[in-house]
C-alpha cells in the first residue's frame, strides 16, 4: 500500500530524511517510533503530500507523490496533533466545509455517521472553540475519515490529550484498524503504540533503522528494542555517517 | 465506525469528475466558509475598519490648513488607507488558516490548489470591498469630495482585485515564517508599486473630471496588472504553500 525508496528531505543545508526505505502493507498498523528530531514528522508530511522530497520514490496505492498527488490525497486521511478545524465553526459546519472539499455526496448522512463514531453528536452545533482539546482531537478524526480514506496517516495523535481523552482516541484508532483500513501512526508512547499497532519501526536520524512485527516483539519489550535500536543508529553515525547496513530486521 | 462507512469517491471517480462545477464548488466552499466564520469572529472586518477609519482621521487632521492640498492628496490618502487596512486583512485571512494548522487541512484536499487561491482571494476581496463601502462615504462627508463617480468605483474595484491577487499569493507565503506580520508588507508594497500608481492617478483623473483618453492608459495598465497577477497565482501557488 505504502512503498517508499530512497527518500532524501532537505531544508536548506540540513539533511533530515536520509535515503530512507519504508513498506507498508494494506490493512497494517505501523507505529513509526523515534526520538525528538528524527524525521518522523518530516516523513509523515511527505506520505501527506504537504512536503515534496528532494530524492528518492514515493507510491501509495500505486499513485506516485508528487505526480500524482490528488489521487493520494482522495485515499489518505490525516490527523496531526494539531485539529486541522476552524474555531469560529461549529462542528457540523467544519465537517459540511470539509465534506465539499472532498466532494462527498449525501454529507449530511455521512455527518451524523462521523459525529456518532466520534461521540459528538450531543456537540454538533457547537463551536469548536468551545471544544477541550481531547474533542477537539476526536473531532480531527471525524474530519480526517470523513471521506472514508484506505490511509489514515496519525502525527502524535496523543500529544496533549488527557488520560481519558487518550483512551477514548484509542478506541477509535482501533474501530479505523478493525475496518481494514493501513494506519501509520507516530508516537513518543511507546506503551500506547505496543497496544494498539501490528509492527513498530524506528525512525532514528532520518532513517529505519528496525522494524519489527507485533508476533516478534511482546509489549513488554518493545522499550528494549526501541533503544538498541536507537543506540545502534547513534553509534553507527559516530562511526560513519553513511552506513545502509545499520537496519536491524527481526 | 459508526454504521456502515461508505467510500465517498474513488481516486479514478475524482479524475473524472465534471472538473469545472467541483472547482466551482471548492472555491464557494472556502469564501462561505471564511464568511461563516467572520460573521461570528467580526476581527477582521472591524480590525481593518477600524484601521482604515483612523488613518483617514489622520490625514484629514493633517491636511486641514490647505483645503486645495486636501483635494489634490484625496486620491492617494484613499489608496493609503486601502492599503494599510487590506494589509491587515490579508495577514489576518492567512493567520486564521495557519493558527489551528487548517491550511494544512485546505492542502490535504484532493483539489486543485489554484482552487484554493481563489476562494481566499474572493473572499479577501469581499472583505476589502465591504471596507471600501464603508470608508468612501464617510471619505467624501470628511473631505468634502464627492466620491459616488462610476469611474472611481470601478477604479476601487480593479485596484483591489489586483492588491487582494498579490496579496494572498504573498500572506500565503509569509503565513509560513515566523515573522509573517513584518514580511508581508515588506513584500506586498514593492510589488504593488505600479499597481498603487495607476489607481491613484486614475482616481485623480475622475475626481478632477479630466479626458477618459487622459485616464485610459491608467486603467489599461490596472487591467493589464490584474490579468498577469492572477495567471501568476494560477501557476504558483502550489509551489508557494508547498515546503
Amino acid at each position: 500500500m505504502i512503498e517508499v525508496r530512497g527518500l532524501v528531505k532537505r531544508f536548506g543545508l540540513k539533511t533530515v530524511l536520509k535515503d530512507l526505505d519504508f513498506q507498508v502493507q494494506a490493512g497494517e498498523f505501523v507505529a513509526l517510533l523515534g526520538p525528538n528530531g528524527a524525521g518522523k514528522t518530516t516523513f509523515l508530511r511527505i506520505l501527506a503530500s504537504l512536503s515534496r522530497p528532494a530524492m528518492g520514490e514515493v507510491r501509495i496505492a500505486g499513485y506516485r507523490l508528487p505526480q500524482q498527488a490528488a489521487a493520494v490525497r482522495h485515499i489518505l486521511g490525516v490527523v496531526s496533533h494539531q485539529p486541522l478545524l476552524y474555531g469560529d465553526l461549529t462542528a457540523e459546519e467544519n465537517l459540511r466545509f470539509y465534506g465539499k472539499m472532498y466532494g462527498i455526496g449525501a454529507p449530511e448522512k455521512r455527518i451524523g455517521e462521523v459525529l456518532d463514531l466520534v461521540g459528538l453528536s450531543l456537540r454538533r452545533r457547537d463551536l469548536v472553540r468551545t471544544f477541550s482539546r481531547g474533542m477537539q482531537q476526536r473531532l480531527a478524526i471525524g474530519r480526517a475519515v470523513l471521506h472514508d480514506p484506505e490511509v489514515m496517516l496519525f502525527d502524535e495523535p496523543h500529544t496533549g490529550l488527557d488520560q481519558d481523552a487518550s483512551v477514548m482516541l484509542d478506541g477509535v484508532l482501533r474501530e479505523v484498524a478493525a475496518r481494514g483500513r493501513t494506519v501509520v501512526m507516530t508516537s513518543h508512547d511507546l506503551a500506547r503504540a505496543g497496544d494498539l499497532a501490528s509492527r513498530f519501526d524506528v525512525i532514528s536520524r532520518g532513517k529505519v533503522v528496525a522494524s519489527v512485527g507485533r508476533a516478534e516483539m511482546p509489549a513488554a519489550k518493545l522499550l528494549d528494542f526501541y533503544r538498541a535500536s536507537i543506540s545502534i543508529r547513534e553509534d553507527a553515525a559516530r562511526v560513519s555517517s553513511e552506513q545502509p547496513s545499520s537496519r536491524i530486521r527481526m | 465506525m459508526g454504521g456502515e462507512v461508505k467510500i465517498a469517491t474513488s481516486p479514478s471517480k475524482a479524475v473524472i469528475r465534471k472538473p469545472t462545477s467541483f472547482y466551482l464548488r471548492t472555491v464557494w466552499a472556502i469564501v462561505w466558509k471564511d464568511l461563516a466564520a467572520e460573521l461570528r469572529s467580526r476581527e477582521l472586518l472591524t480590525s481593518m475598519l477600524v484601521f482604515a477609519l483612523l488613518v483617514i482621521l489622520i490625514f484629514n487632521f493633517a491636511l486641514e490648513l490647505d483645503p486645495r492640498a486636501r483635494f489634490n492628496a484625496a486620491s492617494g490618502v484613499l489608496w493609503v488607507t486601502f492599503a494599510f487596512a487590506g494589509t491587515l486583512g490579508l495577514n489576518r485571512s492567512m493567520a486564521m488558516e495557519k493558527d489551528r494548522g487548517c491550511l494544512d487541512g485546505l492542502l490535504l484536499a484532493p483539489v486543485d490548489r489554484s482552487a484554493i487561491f481563489f476562494g481566499k482571494a474572493l473572499s479577501n476581496l469581499f472583505f476589502m470591498l465591504i471596507v471600501e463601502a464603508i470608508v468612501l462615504p464617510i471619505y467624501s462627508l470628511l473631505y468634502n469630495i464627492n466620491l459616488f463617480n462610476p469611474g472611481l468605483i470601478a477604479v476601487v474595484l480593479l485596484g483591489s482585485i489586483g492588491y487582494v491577487a498579490v496579496g494572498t499569493l504573498l500572506a500565503s507565503m509569509a503565513v509560513q515564517t515566523r515573522t509573517r506580520d513584518v514580511l508581508l508588507p515588506i513584500l506586498l508594497f514593492p510589488i504593488v508599486i505600479p499597481l498603487f500608481i495607476a489607481a491613484v492617478k486614475a482616481s485623480a483623473g475622475f475626481l478632477q473630471s479630466l479626458e477618459m483618453s487622459e485616464i485610459w492608459p491608467w486603467l489599461n495598465l490596472l487591467i493589464v496588472y490584474d490579468l498577469i497577477f492572477l495567471a501568476v497565482a494560477f501557476m504558483v501557488f502550489d509551489y508557494v504553500v508547498e515546503e
